[in-house]
């Protein structure tokens, strides 16, 4: 199977992501929109290791993931602290800075 | 050279008094007074304890010091904090603390109605500390801490009342005049240092032999302009009049007696720099001769009694310069004329005071008048004084004046007839103003206001003006008879041949006192013959007039200092409001404006972020895919 295949799939899910991240409301799915980046971003180094043979890329990968539960972590606490206080999951209602 | 442990004492009794009246405040009111006046006098009797053991000993081993401690010390460049009284130092220490004394005594009546009397004696002592300090210091920067100390104390006593502004400003003026003697006295320690790598008086003397003249005159010319300032010496004249602001024992004491002296102190100390610059030397005698004429100029148009005294300080002050100027045959007698001066001008000072104190504090001799029957001690007292300036034969004055007088006849060629004639000239007009100052204040009929009771005053005052009078009657006499003072001083000094004598001792005092007659003669047609007129007048001359404004030296001074300084000032003010602050402020609303254009992609809004990121992502890629393509 031509490798690049994986590639065209990587940059598809991050499109998607990316665009998830700039359009919806809903801090979960912004959210989830990110987990979304973070492993189209895995895929191509996956595939990049595949490619040019070595483990360089894999082992990254694993850096994501490892950052990726970091920030779920910190995240999912933070918008659920958020949504207690104000009782909304809309990322537009907390701008607080520009107020 | 022997060392003694007791020199500090002489400074630390009064700097102790100083500091427990002022630390304990209110509290030492009822007795702060005599303490400060025992401690004052304590340290006259160490003085005096010092003097006899000196007495004692021979020639060479009479200077004795004191180390008090390490003051600088970086790598081989040392200077201690140390004492060092020799027979010079000792003449001045018995006068500071002598007179000193007699003057807090005298304070402790003429204060007793001030409700700041505590601090007025805590001042007095501060003062007294200082001038000790400044003659007892052995190196020039001692001295300088002396010296910047009674500065202080003169600023701190001239405006002492300084709920009035124009005392206020006074001292203030007096302050800021003495700024540019002591920046000369600083520049000549640096000069010293500089060129000779030290600045203690035995050092400087001994380098001096292998310095260049140029260095010399350099030094000496400084501590010229050092001299001029504190002794109110032309060009640094101008604050004197106006220091008389100060209550009238401080104007005895400081601007009298003993501080303003100091400026002969220090070149007769400097001597050994003096004899080595002939050019420095010159220009100490020219101060001295036009400011002992200025003086006596201004003194023959004050109508205020305390003025017409400090003219007269001025002018007396200038025949110690010029004497000192003359090198080593003048230096001894400089410090006679210093000596008697102090006596008498300290008299003659503490009679205004007490003629003020029984006249409601009225200063103008036109408001005076036949106090000679109210008040017998002062009018005798100040009459021996009046004596003793215009030297008559025998009180202080004549031995001391004369002396100068002659030495000036004598230094030679043109400039000894010039000199001689000048301190003549000095001498008839120093009678006709003082003559003046006594036949408006004590003869002729009452002038006074209505409320004026004139009353002698009590005898805490009157004491200390009859033992400065018993000294304005003996100590010329003392000090000459058989030439002790010069016998005393002569180690100090390099020695002198035999003087030349164009004039002899009697023909000189014979044309001084021709000179004084005239002037007594001139007063007393001018002021007794006629009468005194109440109110000045003011259809005169126009000498008169600008005798009256002290010679012009203020307007002087405003034009050609105080306005382009002033010029000076605002052209920067200016420059600084424009360029610097523009600068700065330009800076400022830079980054304000900016900050505000920028202000608006700042939404608030997450997702704009988010685009915003997503955008410079893609324009980065973008940018990096054509670069490498």
């Amino acid at each position: 199977m031509n490798a690049a295949n994986y590639l065209y799939l990587s940059a598809l899910l991050f499109t998607i992501g990316a665009v998830g991240v700039v359009v919806r409301r809903n801090a979960i799915v912004v959210f989830m929109c990110i987990e979304l980046m973070l492993n189209a971003a895995n895929l191509s180094f996956v595939t990049f290791s595949r490619i040019n043979g070595d483990l360089n890329g894999q082992v990254i990968a694993f850096f994501t993931m490892v950052v990726a539960a970091c920030e779920v972590v910190v995240g999912l606490a933070i918008i659920v602290t958020i949504y207690r206080s104000r009782r909304s999951a809309s990322i537009d209602d907390a701008s607080l800075l520009k107020r | 050279m022997m060392t003694s442990t007791s020199l500090v004492y002489l400074i630390a009794l009064p700097l102790a008094g100083s500091a427990i009246l002022l630390l304990a405040g209110r509290r030492s009111d009822k007795w702060g007074h005599l303490l400060a006046t025992a401690l004052s006098a304590s340290s006259f009797f160490v003085g005096l304890y010092q003097l006899s053991l000196m007495v004692g000993r021979t020639n060479s081993d009479r200077p004795v010091t004191q180390k008090l401690f390490e003051w600088i010390s970086v790598g081989t460049f040392k200077i201690d904090a140390s004492l060092m009284l020799d027979q010079l130092s000792i003449c001045f220490v018995l006068l500071i603390t002598g007179v000193g004394t007699l003057i807090h005594i005298y304070s402790i009546s003429y204060m007793s109605h001030d409700p700041d009397r505590r601090r007025f004696f805590a001042f007095l002592n501060l003062f007294i500390a200082a001038m000790l300090l400044l003659v007892l210091g052995d190196s020039y920067l001692n001295l300088y801490v002396g010296w910047e100390g009674v500065g202080l104390a003169s600023y701190l006593l001239i405006g002492f009342w300084n709920q009035k502004p124009a005392y206020a400003t006074a001292s203030k003026k007096a302050f800021v005049m003495n700024r540019i003697g002591d920046m000369g006295l600083s520049f000549a320690i640096m000069i010293a240092f500089a060129t000779m790598g030290t600045v203690s008086f035995s050092g400087v003397k001994e380098a001096a032999g292998h310095t260049s003249t140029a260095a010399l005159t350099g030094i000496g010319i400084m501590l010229l302009v050092a001299a001029t300032g504190k002794s109110a010496q032309f060009p640094l004249q101008a604050w004197l009049g106006d220091a008389m602001a100060g209550p009238t024992p401080v104007s005895a004491l400081i601007h009298a007696a003993t501080m303003v002296t100091a400026g002969v102190y220090l070149i007769t100390r400097s001597n050994f720099i003096f004899d080595a610059a002939p050019t420095a030397q010159l220009l100490v005698v020219i101060v001295g001769a036009i400011t002992l004429m200025f003086g006596a100029l201004i003194g023959t148009a004050k109508d205020d009694i305390k003025k017409a005294l400090a003219a007269s300080t001025m002018s007396q002050i200038g025949y110690m310069i010029l004497g000192a100027g003359l090198g080593p045959v003048g230096y001894a007698f400089a410090i006679m004329h210093l000596l008697t001066h102090g006596f008498f001008k300290a008299g003659m000072f503490l009679g205004a005071g007490s003629v003020m104190h029984g006249m409601n504090d009225e200063v103008n001799m036109r408001k005076y008048g036949a106090l000679r029957k109210f008040m017998p001690i002062t009018f005798a007292t100040f009459g021996l004084g009046y004596l003793a300036i215009l030297g008559v034969p025998p009180f202080a004055g004549f031995y001391s004046k004369d002396m100068i007088i002659e030495t000036a006849f004598n230094s030679g060629g043109a400039k000894g007839i010039i000199l001689g004639c000048v301190t003549l000239l000095g001498a008839g007009i120093t009678a006709f103003y003082m003559t003046r100052v006594m036949i408006l204040t004590f003869t002729g009929k009452s002038r006074w206001d209505e409320e004026a009771h004139p009353h002698e005053s009590p005898w805490l005052m009157w004491l200390p003006m009859a033992i400065l009078a018993i000294g304005s009657v003996t100590s010329g006499y003392l000090l000459s008879h058989g030439d002790t003072l010069v016998n005393w001083l002569s180690p100090l000094f390099v020695n002198h041949g035999e003087r030349a004598e164009l004039l002899s001792p009697v023909v000189v005092s014979g044309l001084a006192l021709a000179m004084v007659a005239i002037g007594v003669a001139i007063a007393f047609v001018k002021y007794s013959r006629n009468e005194v007129a109440a109110v000045a007048p003011t259809d005169v001359s126009i000498f008169t007039t600008i005798a009256r404004q002290d010679l012009l030296q203020d307007r002087f001074n405003e034009a050609v200092f105080m306005q382009p300084g002033q010029a000076l000032t605002a052209v920067l003010v200016k420059t600084d409001e424009a360029v610097i602050d523009g600068a700065v402020r330009g800076v400022g609303r830079i980054a304000l404006g900016s900050g505000s254009a920028l202000r608006g992609i700042q939404t608030g809004f997450v997702r704009s972020y988010a685009a915003l990121i997503l955008i410079g992502a893609v324009a980065l890629i973008a940018a990096i895919w054509v670069v490498t393509q």
